[in-house]
């Protein structure tokens, strides 16, 4: 009965406007937020945290927008460095070490996620490439192409802004070339799916070895497409879940990439995660940024909505532009915030 | 055995895929891979292996583009790197890690091309400040610099427009030179480049001889001359990249032979020794394009007449399989060193021309 009225609910708030649905139709889950979580060392800040995974043992990777990408000058193009740093921290949040000094591909952070294999991946937007670090912290494969240099004083040509080759937003072409991609996930094959992204609108589906076998989705705003996919997430059964944040849903696809159903609920998805275990859950973050809207919610993997927590602010458990999501344990979050330079751990009481 | 059937097959399947291109177009490559694809045909394929973890950096030192790749006559390697600053690391002949050099250097921004010369110097060229440094074998002094950085004073060069004409060639300045080679007196050529297509000879103290080569596709002339090298008889051979052919010249730079069966030169190398060979890699493009990728990647084996005795290679992400070869050193016919811009590495690679392991 009560999943009637929700549903019900759900249809006539979407006539609505979905602040107003979020308010009155979805259970709010209680949770807490553990104080002074990372311990840096002198002179170590985090810059904005557009991501956080944590590995098999608890230990946490922050990748973090911090220092100044710079322009070389005095040279026959303009070449950009830094930007970027990735730190591991132990489960208590004490310093372990920084990984990735002095990396290429390190230009501006977007993301890091880690595999079941407990390699970290580095999703940068900048460079457009994805880095695969093993867990001893040596770069074992590499995606995508740093652009050489950067364009100055002209618009659509040359070689980009550091943020992608210039030109339309489009499909991409076959293979990793991506265009400010956001996100990566792994189905149990390992076969490797690449939001991508800002520039591109697509997914991108690799082997395990990173060859290239097809890709998924144009601009747009009809089932299959995608305006600005920033997140992304497989359950067990392989299949891809994209928050498609532009256009307010949640698509889900099967593993080849037909389109299977989409969740247009739970407002504007910046950051998805589903959990591992037998019964897994999807978090999405609804995160307008401009302290208006922060809020979590936990679904079933069909799109039932379970609950939702948080609220926009500054203060320690809330939230300002949530941009990315831990949930190895689905009653333990970490999360992490660009306009709030920080990552936060949450724990659920249901 | 194992290698022997898939050596097999692998001939099967060129002759398949070379008769269905005859018979219809359409049938499995599309014009783009027909374009792309090596001309050369029935290429026997050469065995080889990869070292395995071949190159062991210290913690926190890390590669980034694999851009040039040399080894000195001890055998130590030195692998010229964009890393998030361009760098320059000399390793040992197994692949421990011995120092840096140049660290800081005024004429390191964007890393192109590293060689070795015949008394063991060290010559970077920088794609980035325009300029072609030359170390003494131990790495600590600058010997010798050709070409200037721009000067900074003049702030942020604008992108030029794609059609933008090129400012005319000059004898001591480069613009965006990619390699360097010498013949047996020592002078020195440098292919010059991205932004001047032409070949330039200086003589062993870098005083300006000669240079060959403006853009076009006529015999003679250059569209991105991106690597060069060197025969024992002064010979010159220049990746006419996208030309997608070989040029020879003599040692005046006086225009001799086309090589063009074996796909877009990226990287050349001219083995020392009694018997030389050219080694030429039909690199797979660096913009990840999976499509053009299907049907290049390979290094070709040839004589130095342009007779192409074998083949290897493929591209892709794994050991043993090339992501865009940047350069290769040959200094050992059969024990090739090769960088890769697009997976940040260098291999060391043992090939069996005879078969056996």
């Amino acid at each position: 009965m009560r999943r009637i009225s929700q549903s019900l609910l759900s249809t006539t708030g979407l006539l609505f406007t979905s602040a107003l649905m979020a308010q009155t139709a979805v259970p709010e889950i209680a949770y807490d937020s553990a104080p002074n979580l990372l311990k840096l060392p002198e002179h170590i800040y985090l810059g904005e945290v557009p991501g956080v995974a944590t590995n098999s043992k608890g230990n946490i990777f922050v990748y973090t927008r911090t220092g100044t990408a710079n322009a070389t000058e005095g040279t026959s193009r303009t070449f950009t460095h830094g930007g970027a740093r990735l730190f591991e921290f132990a489960p208590n949040g004490n310093f372990v070490r920084e990984m990735g000094v002095g990396v290429y591909g390190f230009l501006f952070a977007h993301g890091v996620r880690v595999d079941p294999q407990d390699n970290i991946w580095v999703i940068d937007e900048g460079s457009n490439m994805l880095i695969k670090f093993n867990p001893e912290g040596r770069i074992v494969m590499t995606m995508g192409r740093k652009p050489e240099a950067i364009s100055v004083g002209r618009e659509g040509g040359g070689e980009g802004g550091g943020r992608g080759p210039a030109g339309r937003p489009g499909a991409g072409a076959p293979g990793d070339n991506f265009n400010r991609p956001t996100d990566v996930a792994w189905d149990a094959a390992g076969n490797i799916f690449v939001a991508d992204g800002y520039g591109n609108s697509r997914i991108a589906k690799f082997d395990k070895n990173g060859n290239y076998i097809k890709s998924w989705g144009s601009r747009g705003t009809e089932p299959g497409q995608f305006n600005t996919p920033h997140s992304i997430a497989t359950d067990t059964q392989g299949n891809v879940y994209v928050a498609d944040r532009e256009n307010k849903r949640i698509q889900v696809f099967d593993n080849n990439g037909t389109f299977k159903t989409q969740y247009s609920n739970v407002g504007r998805p910046g950051a998805i995660c589903i959990s591992p275990g037998s019964h897994q859950y999807l978090f999405s973050s609804n995160s307008t940024g401009e302290m208006e809207v922060a809020e979590i919610y936990k679904m079933e993997l069909d799109g039932r909505i379970l609950g939702k927590f948080g609220r926009a602010g500054k203060l320690l458990k809330e939230f300002d532009t949530l941009h990315g999501i831990d949930c190895r344990n689905p009653n333990e979050l970490f999360v992490a915030e660009t306009s709030n330079w920080r990552v936060q751990k949450l724990t659920l009481h249901p | 055995m194992k290698r022997f059937q898939s050596f097999s097959l692998l001939a099967v399947m060129l002759l398949f895929a070379s008769s269905g291109f005859a018979q219809a177009p359409a049938g499995g490559l599309t014009p783009a891979q027909m374009n792309a694809k090596a001309k050369a045909q029935n290429v026997p394929e050469i065995p080889f292996d990869s070292v395995p973890n071949f190159l062991k950096l210290p913690p926190n030192l890390f590669l980034g583009e694999g851009i040039g790749v040399a080894t000195n006559s001890k055998g130590h390697i030195f692998v010229y790197t964009r890393s998030q600053n361009t760098r320059l690391f000399e390793f040992d002949q197994k692949g421990t890690y011995l120092k840096e050099i140049g660290e800081g250097l005024y004429g390191f921004a964007f890393a192109h091309a590293v060689r070795v010369d015949p008394q063991d110097n060290i010559w970077a060229v920088d794609e980035g400040t325009n300029m072609v440094i030359k170390f003494n074998p131990e790495g600590n002094k600058v010997l010798m610099v050709l070409g200037r950085r721009p000067e900074s004073v003049a702030g942020i060069p604008l992108t030029p427009a794609p059609a933008a004409p090129v400012p005319p060639a000059e004898k001591y300045r480069f613009n965006r030179p990619t390699d360097v080679a010498w013949d047996a007196a020592g002078d020195i050529f440098v292919s010059d480049g991205y932004g001047n297509s032409r070949v330039v000879k200086y003589d062993k103290n870098g005083r300006f001889i000669t240079s060959v080569g403006t853009k076009g596709a006529a015999p003679g002339q250059l569209n991105l001359p991106h690597s060069i090298t060197a025969d024992a008889k002064g010979n010159v051979y220049v990746a006419d990249r996208s030309n997608r052919r070989i040029q020879v010249f003599d040692n005046d730079l006086t225009y001799k032979a086309i090589y063009d069966q074996v796909g877009a030169p990226w990287a050349l190398c001219v083995t020392p020794g009694s018997h030389q060979y050219l080694y030429s890699s039909n690199s797979n493009p660096d913009n990840n394009n999976s499509e053009i990728a299907a049907v290049t990647g390979e290094i070709y084996k040839m004589e130095l007449d342009g007779t192409i005795v074998g083949k290897f290679g493929k591209a892709g992400k794994g050991l043993g399989d090339f992501s865009t070869v940047h350069e290769i050193d040959c200094r050992n016919d059969n024990e090739l060193t090769v960088s890769e811009i697009t997976a940040w590495r260098v291999q060391k690679l043992m090939l069996h021309p005879q078969g056996k392991k």
